[in-house]
């Protein structure tokens, strides 16, 4: 209780991310509807909820790999535009891992680490090895620094990912079913890299499948269905005493086995 | 049951074996023979037969090459020497050693500057192709291109340092706009390089003498270095097209794409030789009349566009086979659009397409043979015509066309192993 008292403490008021009345379509599919979502600087958000029910797009959104056709969304008090220095600008501020973690084959651990903040940020790359092998020693993987992506385990690559986003020095993670293309043994050790960073206070939107996370470190569980946010509880109740029939129905095969 | 077992089941080991060396059937030259050429009859049977059109072919060759006669003025002469004895008359290629590497006009004593070029040429390409070399190299290869136009051509060091000063001064004004717009940048590089030739074309006609090298016409370019020429500079051209090119077929905005897939299509769609013979007379009559418009850069505009459309589409096949994930991750970073081609898509997809550009590369270096057609004196050209239809030496064929092959297929050959190398240097997945 200590514990979520400490947690609650750290959410301050300032707003992170506000999505407003936001709707998108593929083509004639409309795949989100009426997305109302505020996130506070601080929070832990879980996105829950079965395949194709844009849990995915809607963190998509938010960096702008997908577009959105209709509604707003802010990041740091700044307006997504099409602009594309606009944009640019955002997703240096927001930190993704993807599934498949997308690492660039072609470039050492370590310069995959260095080259956005050398790039972008324009860092020297003295500073920005520096800053890399931080991240990379938190993730426990500094003595891979050489190495190729190819060479390493699943776990690990997926591990050098978020070091990735963290030498970007993010203000805001997304997280798109980080754990979903890995062997059960590896789940665990990017669980507990993510978990770390949550009790860190970084803001954090997380599309998983790991309900025992979500109950570990999320504020905030959302459930999505058919392109809605259907329910949203803190996790606690969002478990224990689900109110959507869709969000019952989801959990009771989620964890009915 | 039991103890039928029982008295047979418990072992334990004493002392532990030595390690052996294999049975003689089973390793070196006699193991791999076993295995390669005399495994059952019909591999037997082949090996046999083989073993027999080597010999045939070596027994028939191998006269040919050590009767050869290396020091005779003409083919009767040799013939004469040989009196009917199987024999090579290689002497054609001692006589016309020049004409088959530089052609027939370019003035005898000034040889040694294509010479130093064709080694400069080395000097220049050594670090693009070997990226362990000192960066500081790659100095000298920006500066090769206008140090080689003087050496070859010859004429006032002014031309090429004027040409060199545009670029130098379109790249400061491109600098100093690139910032509002790239588009913007491209404008101002384009008038500031134009200024700067105009006012350098004032200099160059007001002391045309100023560091001369005896000025040799393009005309006057033949034999094989003229292969080299052409292949050299429509290589090194036609990948920075070819990559704009692919890159523009995958634009989002319509009228770029458009441009790139109608000039992609046409060009692929249309022979080689029909756009030497469209450079050689058709181009002349589009332009204003009075211009001299060099055949040899008509020859490698045409050369470059149609190498730059095949090398396009292979790029395109390298840039498909990237999985959407690497530009996402490159988007999801913050790098723009160019950061992210140059650091994260193109070396993935030129390393894909090595293979691909490498067999553009190799057939173009071919095609410049095709300038023979369009009467320029390439090797080709030079052996069909002067040196076939000397009196000298009418009716040398196996020597004049064995060397060529070899020119070619030493050059060719070594493009191909260096890719092989390079493929394995830019492995990074070690499965």
């Amino acid at each position: 209780m200590a514990e979520a008292a400490q947690t609650q403490m750290e959410i301050s008021n300032e707003v992170a991310i506000q999505i407003e009345n936001m709707n998108k379509w593929y083509g004639t599919f409309h795949v989100l509807r009426d997305i109302d979502l505020t996130v506070y600087r601080g929070e832990r958000i879980v996105i829950a909820g079965p395949s194709g029910s844009g849990k995915s797009t809607l963190i998509r959104c938010i960096n702008a790999l997908e577009e959105h056709q209709k509604g707003s969304i802010s990041v740091d008090g700044t307006r997504l535009s099409s602009d594309v220095k606009n944009i640019d600008r955002i997703r240096s501020e927001v930190g993704m891992v993807f599934q498949h973690f997308n690492l660039f084959p072609h470039l050492t651990i370590l310069e995959n680490c260095t080259l956005a903040p050398i790039w972008v940020r324009k860092t020297p790359k003295k500073e920005a090895e520096e800053i890399a092998m931080h991240f990379l020693t938190k993730v426990k993987i500094p003595d891979q620094a050489k190495k190729y992506p190819g060479q390493l385990s699943g776990g690990q690559q997926q591990r050098v990912a978020i070091a990735r986003s963290l030498c970007m020095r993010p203000r805001i993670m997304l997280f798109d079913e980080p754990t979903s293309a890995l062997d059960p043994e590896m789940i665990k050790e990017v669980l507990d890299t993510m978990v770390e960073l949550a009790e860190e206070g970084m803001t954090m939107l997380c599309v998983t499948h790991e309900m025992g996370f979500a109950r570990q470190v999320a504020n905030r569980v959302i459930f999505m269905d058919a392109g809605q946010i259907v329910e949203q509880n803190e996790p606690e109740e969002f478990f224990n005493n689900p109110q959507n029939e869709r969000t019952k129905l989801f959990l009771s095969q989620i964890l009915g086995h | 049951m039991s103890d039928m077992h029982a008295h047979s089941v418990a072992f334990v080991r004493e002392t532990m074996l030595p390690e052996q060396e294999p049975p003689a059937s089973e390793v070196g030259v006699v193991h791999w023979m076993r295995e390669n050429l005399f495994r059952g009859w019909a591999n037997t049977l082949m090996t046999v037969i083989a073993i027999f059109v080597i010999y045939k072919i070596v027994a028939g060759a191998f006269p040919w090459f050590v009767n050869g006669i290396w020091s005779t003025n003409s083919l009767a002469e040799c013939r004469e020497i040989l009196q009917g004895t199987t024999g090579g008359c290689f002497s054609v290629l001692t006589e016309r050693w020049n004409q088959l590497l530089f052609g027939f006009k370019y003035p005898q004593d000034q040889y040694w500057r294509l010479i130093l070029a064709f080694v400069l040429l080395g000097l220049a390409a050594a670090p693009v192709l070997f990226n362990k070399l000192p960066k500081q190299m790659l100095f000298f290869t920006g500066l090769y291109p206008f140090i080689g136009f003087w050496l070859i051509w010859g004429g006032t060091l002014l031309a090429p340092l004027v040409a060199l000063a545009g670029f130098l001064v379109g790249f400061a004004a491109f600098k100093k706009v690139e910032h509002q717009s790239f588009a913007m940048g491209a404008l101002a590089f384009l008038v500031a390089a134009l200024v700067t030739w105009f006012l350098g074309g004032f200099a160059i006609r007001s002391a045309p003498g100023f560091l001369a090298l005896e000025a040799v016409p393009s005309r006057d370019m033949g034999g094989f270095m003229l292969n080299m020429i052409l292949g050299v500079v429509c290589v090194s051209l036609s990948l920075p097209f070819g990559i704009l090119l692919a890159l523009g077929r995958q634009s989002d905005m319509p009228i770029i794409k458009w441009i790139c897939v109608v000039f992609i299509e046409f060009i692929r769609g249309v022979p080689l030789i029909t756009l030497l013979f469209v450079a050689n007379v058709v181009l002349a009559y589009f332009l204003p009349p009075g211009t001299t418009f060099d055949l040899i850069i008509r020859v490698i505009i045409m050369i470059t566009a149609f190498a730059s459309a095949y090398i396009a589409e292979v790029i395109r096949g390298g840039l498909a086979a990237l999985p959407r994930g690497q530009y996402e991750a490159a988007d999801s970073l913050g790098l723009d659009y160019a950061q992210a081609t140059r650091l994260i898509i193109m070396p993935q997809a030129l390393k894909i397409s090595i293979p691909g550009i490498v067999n553009v590369a190799v057939g173009l270096f071919k095609d410049t043979t095709l300038v023979s057609v369009i009467s320029m004196f390439d090797l080709v050209g030079m052996i069909r015509g002067p040196i076939l239809a000397s009196t000298e030496w009418n009716g040398v064929y196996w020597e004049l066309w064995g060397f060529a092959v070899f020119l070619f297929f030493i050059v060719c050959y070594s493009i191909s192993q260096y890719s092989q190398w390079l493929e394995r240097q830019l492995q990074t997945d070690h499965r």
